[in-house]
């Protein structure tokens, strides 16, 4: 099962936890999941069906450039981040 | 220990092209001074403009006057903040991960309702003369309520500051943007974000240190300082079709952002990217382009505007101020066991400061068991900040490796063994939770160790050495290529990357390895927005790969449709014909072969031209990592700093084109130097910048700087052809950190704020700088 680490500002809606196990085949498989377990992580991750805008998802190492339709593994390992870019 | 050179490049595999120095395609045009920049736009009736900014860096504007202006004769338009449509404060992702909030980027190239740093626009005219347009600028009437300002990000975050935005609010989170939708409610303040990363047990890892050291950085406001001003023509034909023409790092973006400003879609306007004297960050939002458009619209003319250098410094994007403490504990074995971080950026005007790859990058060269970052954007009364060539991460790495220094000399240890001992390895897990990829960091660190300036004692009173590392994640993002076949065998190459620092070579060599030809075959241009598929901006240290990617896919697409080609004329199966070192052949009957350049002669006879396309969005850009050298003599009674030597090495993952490279590690090492001894915006406590011309605002000459050697490692970027990682960005971060230890080696005191000029270096050797 995919891992989720959940960041530290949305840990509050993990009991606590830094990182889960999450089914899904794909990003947005793992949020919707993510907020079965927790409820509220969609909406701070998810808006309008689309990954919020300034977030990057990280998926083994790698920023993802397809977002919620990125591909997992069952060892994948999921970072959401505030994306780079400095931006207006 | 190798023998010395300059420039060596650590190379571990050859191509044919990739890695050679081919002669760049643009050289003639740009040492003529026949290369077309954004001031060079001159159209069939068209008309100047000028911007009527705010005096004030905080006033709420009561009434715009623009009636004696629009009378004077030969002025054709005035526009102000009420022409232009009111928008939400909505963010948008418009590429690469920057955000838009649509009010606030519209609100920054004019304002509405209040001025929030003095060189804000509020009002735009457009006249026959660039005389007469100065002349009615005069003459438009504002009346200002002028506010209390606040000018520092620290005091900014104080409960009873001056608040700049009525709606702003924190929020926290990985989607942290600081503003509030328009159903929610809040109270206002200045901090528009707050991020926070944690690992292990902080309390647990300091107990287990021997040793503790805290230090504190401060830097102010710099400007990227490139040459070319900002500047825009535009034209809005009566049908609703829009054509700009500017420099830009992105022709897409300005298309995209001056859009939304106009709140017309993006297929009706066009972006002709013109030469690009400069941007490093700095170009990648609009400013001019929404004001030329409507002046345009209102005038039926075309509408040139160019910034004055004083507009570009007041009114642009410098990066921003920046407030560092970094707390790091160690083994009396020099092995870190907890680091603490604390960032507070400044933010300029309207949210949005580089405080996420600050943060990102602080501690990411070292393995870190417990760990805790946290940052704050904040804004203040001064320009809105813009990227500046690894946004965020030199101020950050500066209090860090100030850090490690001081560890260093507390423990004797050698600065690179401490760094051997504790960096990020492929498989670390950064403090910011992903793990590492395969990086060159230990190779870096032994190419430096290595180096002829490494062994080398300094000797003389007076001097020191500092040394530093740090860290650039690297971008990609969307990039497109087209390849065409002419008759000739050469190639025209249509890419969209803006070009900065010779990337329309390194595009060009992509193709050329492909297809086994020389780089001066090929023809590379830069297209506009209906020409060429939509491309990220230049940004992020991504072109070399992204773009590069998509030309070597490009040129992949050419050579399989001439393979096609042959295997027709020789009614053969295409699996029988293969495609090498620019010929055609059959791959057992050796009678059956073509040149590229013959088959290319028959291309219209045999089914039409070839052309070769690609469009991708790869991830795998691969982290870079830079390590310097510097050492310095400081002027006991001046305080000036002059640097003796300066050695940079870093990881490129295959060095495309070295001199190329060379050249970024060399221009990013001279901005870093700039940035750590002289440069720095100075504002009045009114929020007025002394300093806004080049004779004040004080960059690096030649005659400052050494010549700065360079060592190119190269550890391939598994995600690239070639294993390009990008590299125009790291080696900016480094040299404030470089230069402070090297000044706390020879005056034996720490400078923490920078600048570090002559005045500061002084007071620290007099007074003790701080304490040390």
């Amino acid at each position: 099962m995919p891992e989720v680490w959940i960041p530290t500002l949305m840990r509050s809606l993990s009991a606590g936890q830094d990182r889960v196990q999450v089914e899904g085949s794909n990003v947005r498989q793992v949020i919707e999941n993510l907020d079965k377990q927790f409820p509220g992580m969609k909406q701070r991750l998810m808006e309008d069906g689309r990954l919020m805008p300034g977030i990057s998802v990280i998926v083994d190492g790698q920023q993802s450039q397809l977002g919620l339709l990125e591909r997992l593994e069952q060892a994948s390992e999921v970072h959401f981040l505030p994306a780079i870019g400095g931006g207006l | 220990m190798a023998d010395y050179q300059p420039n060596t490049v650590l190379s571990t595999k050859e191509y044919n092209v990739v890695g050679t120095r081919p002669e760049r395609h643009d050289a003639l045009e740009k040492v003529t001074g026949s290369a077309k920049y954004g001031a060079d736009v001159h159209l069939p009736g068209m008309l100047h403009g000028r911007v009527k900014r705010s005096p004030h860096a905080h006033a709420r504007i009561k009434s715009i006057d623009t009636s004696k202006a629009l009378a004077l004769p030969g002025v054709k338009a005035v526009i102000t903040g009420a022409d232009f449509p009111r928008l939400s404060t909505r963010l948008i992702d418009v590429g690469e991960g920057a955000l838009s909030n649509r009010a606030f980027m519209s609100e920054n190239c004019i304002a509405r309702d209040k001025v929030l740093y003095k060189g804000h626009a509020l009002a735009a005219l457009a006249a026959t003369s660039q005389d007469i347009a100065d002349q009615a600028l005069d003459l438009i009437e504002v009346d200002y309520e002028v506010l209390p300002s606040v000018m520092d990000g620290r005091e900014a975050m104080k409960p009873n500051s001056p608040i700049l935005h009525e709606r702003l609010t924190t929020k926290g989170g990985p989607g942290a943007a600081g503003t509030l939708s328009d159903d929610e409610v809040g109270e206002p303040t200045n901090v528009a974000a707050h991020y926070e990363y944690a690992t292990g047990d902080l309390k647990k890892g300091f107990a287990e240190a021997d040793l503790i050291v805290e230090e504190e950085t401060h830097t102010k406001a710099v400007h990227q300082g490139y040459i070319e001003p900002h500047s825009a023509t535009a034209e809005w034909l009566p049908n609703g079709e829009i054509t700009i023409r500017c420099s830009s790092q992105g022709q897409f973006q300005i298309r995209e952002q001056s859009a939304l400003v106009l709140d017309v879609p993006v297929s009706k306007i066009k972006v002709i990217q013109m030469e690009i004297g400069g941007g490093f960050g700095g170009k990648l939002g609009v400013y001019l382009e929404p004001l030329a458009a409507l002046l345009s619209k209102r005038s039926g003319l075309p509408v040139k505007i160019t910034m004055s250098r004083a507009e570009v410094f007041e009114a642009t994007g410098p990066t921003s101020g920046t407030h560092v403490k970094v707390k790091m504990g160690v083994t009396k074995d020099g092995l870190i066991t907890a680091a603490e971080a604390i960032l507070v950026y400044e933010a300029g005007a309207y949210p949005g400061s580089p405080l996420s790859p600050g943060c990102q990058c602080i501690l990411a060269p070292y393995n870190i068991p417990n760990a805790h970052i946290e940052g704050f954007d904040v804004v203040i009364n001064a320009p809105k900040v813009q990227a500046y060539r690894a946004p965020g991460a030199p101020p950050a790495e500066l209090a860090a490796e100030v850090v490690v220094d001081e560890i260093c000399r507390k423990l004797d240890m050698d600065p690179i063994e401490f760094r051997r001992i504790n960096g990020a390895k492929e498989g670390t897990r950064r403090v910011t939770g992903p793990l590492f990829p395969r990086i060159g960091f230990m190779e870096v660190l032994q190419a430096a160790s290595d180096h002829d300036h490494y062994n080398t004692p300094l000797e003389g009173s007076n001097r020191g050495r500092g040394v530093a590392v740090g860290f650039w994640t690297n971008g990609t993002g969307p990039a497109s290529a087209m390849a065409s076949v002419n008759p000739d065998g050469t190639i025209s190459l249509m890419e969209g990357s803006p070009d900065i620092g010779g990337t329309r070579t390194v595009a060009a060599m992509h193709v050329a390895e492909v297809l086994g030809i020389p780089s001066s075959d090929i023809k590379p241009q830069v297209g506009d927005t209906d020409s060429v598929g939509y491309t990220s901006s230049t940004g992020g240290s991504s072109v070399a790969f992204k773009t590069g990617w998509a030309c070597y896919e490009a040129a992949q697409d050419v050579k399989r449709q001439l393979i096609r080609r042959a295997a027709m004329l020789w009614e053969v199966d295409e699996e029988d014909v293969e495609y090498k070192d620019a010929m055609l052949s059959h791959r057992s009957d050796t009678a059956l072969s073509i040149s590229l350049k013959d088959m290319a002669a028959q291309l219209n006879s045999t089914g039409g031209p070839v052309v070769g396309s690609a469009s991708l969005n790869p991830r795998g850009a691969g982290g870079a990592f830079a390590a310097h050298i510097v050492d310095v003599e400081v002027d006991p009674d001046t305080g000036k700093v002059t640097i003796l030597r300066y050695t940079a090495v870093q990881d490129a993952g295959k060095a495309i084109h070295p001199t190329y490279v060379e050249g970024q590690i060399q221009g990013g090492v001279a901005q870093g130097v700039g940035w750590a001894l002289n440069e720095a915006y100075y504002f009045t406590g009114d929020g007025h910048m002394m300093n806004p011309t080049y004779l004040d605002y004080r960059m690096p000459t030649s005659l400052d700087l050494p010549m700065i050697d360079t060592v190119i490692v190269e550890v391939p970027n598994e995600g690239h052809p070639y294993g390009a990682r990008g590299v125009g960005e790291v080696p900016i971060v480094p040299p404030l950190a470089a230069m402070a230890n090297a000044i706390c080696a020879a005056t034996g005191h720490r400078v923490n704020e920078l600048p570090m000029s002559p005045d500061k270096v002084l007071a620290a050797v007099k007074n003790g700088g701080n304490g040390r």
